[in-house]
């Protein structure tokens, strides 16, 4: 073997071992983001966050129960609203349109999807909190179903499209319309896929704050009905981790955990359990 | 024959298509309707989204002019307005983030596609895809109690020892900057270079590998200067979109870039970026000008991303039908 050729084996061998080691630092990040929050959270967490109103501002103790429940409400109705937009006009991009309407559509669902949130923040203030003179967690739904919207669209066309033909062809065969091949043979065949997608959506929308941050606003107390400004787990992190009180921190620890938990478990759900033999379209 | 073919005309349910109302009492026609109705709906609300900015930031547009993006003075008393430290410290920090991030997913990527057995290869990209499900305030927690005490501490004595006599290494160094938001913004990017190289790489036909093998060049040697040169453009597309993520991310660079509206030449110093700048003052914004001005960055901030985003998929796009014309 000539040094020259050793050599050659040698940057070889370097190199891939670098390339080994900048994986293993990038999933190391995931571990550690992990670790430090269940150490950090894990501490800090205790019954009263969940069932207990923030104390104020100045008083050691509370919860944040009222994020909590206003993180589910506005989640629920972003997911009423986002959700059949995107699953409908999936449909119509994968079985009903030409060629000249599903590209506007398109486009438009992947201009969607790379708005940055807080410019659909803005848009949702202008449209649901000017017009109502209110914060409220109408208009903070209102910003994260917009932003499920491209997700469930996008994958919902792509996992109709990928039934097989032959199911399509068979229910045609014995006289079913077009619209009854849908509902009945198309969308139960790709189910499992629209699902996972839709709860990778959700989990995606779960920890968005900057959109929230003057749509939902927030609010120390329970607020009812949807037209007043509501609390949210993300924007309770933001305001706790940038203030200057120990117990504050101790508390958006405890509330990071939480939402990480959930995001985690969303995801994992999503991509192994309803998932199995579907690959799964990155948004 | 005109008679004829006027008869076939009217037996048209039987020997065309059905007439429209034939599919009417199908549902097809209803469905359709529907469908097209909801996908309209998309298209819709992406319009109004441009409108309502481009509406509601005429003001600035007439008063500022281009000077809006020239003019470093931010002063909502004197109902002054001039975007270039936010436009700056956004730049800077995406540069910053960009230039750890990319080294480090592309060596990633190269790593899950070329050398990692398919089983190892697809439980870690699995990790790589949870990692880019964290949440952005949770990366902004983390920085802000562990990569700002750290800055302080560690990172900026290490480099303002040695470097200090260049400008963009000057300290003081509070902790919070440039430099901090760069670091959080990288970690967050990384999971995006690496899912779309990764598959960009993926791509690349087999024979192109086996070929420069079989000239005798070393498994790196046939990475570095025959998979990654044909995936090339891909690979830059991947860059854009995590380059696009970086400009409009909002949370984790408001918690850590030190919000201070001011142009520095340190990477230490402390400065502020578009996205950080509406979600802080959008709700106390009083005067017209100043609401209409801090949508108008939104509305640059909004440019940017599109333009990146459009280039990144185009050059994806391309990337692999290439794979697939030769493979094919």
């Amino acid at each position: 073997m000539t040094a020259r050729l050793r050599w050659r084996k040698f940057v070889s061998n370097f190199m891939l071992a670098m390339t080994g080691l900048c994986a293993l630092v990038s999933v190391l990040v995931l571990f550690f983001i992990l670790g430090y929050l269940l150490f950090n959270g894990g501490t800090s967490i205790n019954w009263d966050f969940f069932t207990k109103l923030p104390k104020p501002v100045g008083e050691v103790g509370g919860g944040m129960a009222n994020a909590i429940v206003g993180s589910g409400k506005i989640l629920l109705l972003a997911s009423l609203f986002g959700v059949p937009i995107g699953f409908l006009g999936g449909i119509y991009l994968a079985e009903f349109s030409g060629k000249g309407m599903a590209w506007v559509v398109r486009y438009a669902a992947d201009l969607l999807n790379g708005v940055p949130s807080i410019v659909i923040g803005i848009f949702a203030y202008g449209l649901v909190v000017l017009p109502f003179k209110h914060f409220s967690a109408l208009a903070g739904a209102f910003a994260l179903g917009i932003m499920m919207i491209p997700i469930t669209l996008r994958s919902t066309e792509e996992f109709l499209k990928g039934v097989p033909r032959m199911l399509r062809e068979g229910a045609m065969a014995l006289g079913a319309s077009k619209s009854k091949t849908i509902v009945t043979v198309i969308v139960p065949a790709a189910y499992r896929g629209i699902m996972t997608a839709i709860l990778l959506a959700l989990a995606r929308v779960a920890g968005e704050t900057a959109p929230l941050l003057f749509t939902a606003f927030g609010n120390r107390f329970e607020s009812h009905g949807w037209s007043q400004p509501t609390a949210t787990l993300p924007v309770m992190i933001y305001t706790y981790a940038v203030s200057p009180y120990d117990d504050w921190h101790r508390q958006a620890w405890a509330a990071g955990l939480v939402l990480l938990g959930l995001v985690l478990i969303i995801n994992i759900l999503a991509r192994t359990i309803l998932s199995r033999g579907i690959a799964v379209p990155r948004s | 024959m005109a008679t004829t073919s006027t008869t076939l005309k009217g037996a048209g349910p039987i020997a065309g298509s059905r007439s429209f109302f034939a599919k009417m009492r199908d549902g097809d026609e209803i469905a359709r309707l529907i469908t097209f109705l909801f996908a309209g709906t998309v298209v819709l609300i992406t319009v109004a989204l441009v409108w309502d900015l481009w509406v509601n930031s005429a003001l600035p547009r007439k008063v500022f002019g281009f000077h809006f993006f020239v003019t470093s003075v931010w002063d909502p008393i004197m109902d002054q307005y001039g975007a270039l430290p936010f436009i700056y410290g956004t730049l800077v920090t995406s540069a910053v983030a960009l230039l750890i991030a990319v080294p480090l997913g592309i060596g990633a990527a190269i790593f899950l596609a070329e050398l990692a057995p398919a089983r190892v290869s697809d439980i870690l990209q699995f990790f790589i895809d949870l990692l880019a499900a964290v949440p952005s305030v949770i990366y902004g927690l983390l920085g802000v109690f562990i990569v700002v005490p750290m800055m302080r501490t560690v990172i900026f004595p290490a480099l303002n020892k040695p470097l200090g006599f260049l400008p963009i290494f000057a300290g003081p160094s509070y902790g919070v900057g440039f430099m901090t938001a760069g670091i959080v913004l990288a970690i967050m990017v990384i999971p995006y270079i690496i899912s779309v190289s990764r598959e960009v790489l993926l791509s690349v036909p087999r024979d192109q590998r086996e070929a420069a093998l079989a000239l005798g060049s070393t498994r790196w040697e046939s990475t570095w200067k025959v998979v990654v040169p044909f995936a090339k453009t891909g690979i830059m597309g991947s860059i854009f979109l995590a380059l696009a993520r970086a400009l409009g991310e909002t949370m984790a660079v408001t918690m850590v870039i030190g919000n201070t509206p001011k142009v520095a030449a340190s990477l230490f110093a402390p400065g502020y970026s578009i996205a950080a700048v509406i979600a802080n003052e959008f709700t106390e914004a009083t005067g017209e000008l100043y609401l209409q001005s801090l949508i108008a960055l939104g509305l640059v901030l909004f440019l940017l991303t599109f333009i990146l985003n459009g280039m990144a998929r185009l050059l994806i796009v391309l990337t692999t039908q290439k794979g697939s014309e030769v493979g094919g």
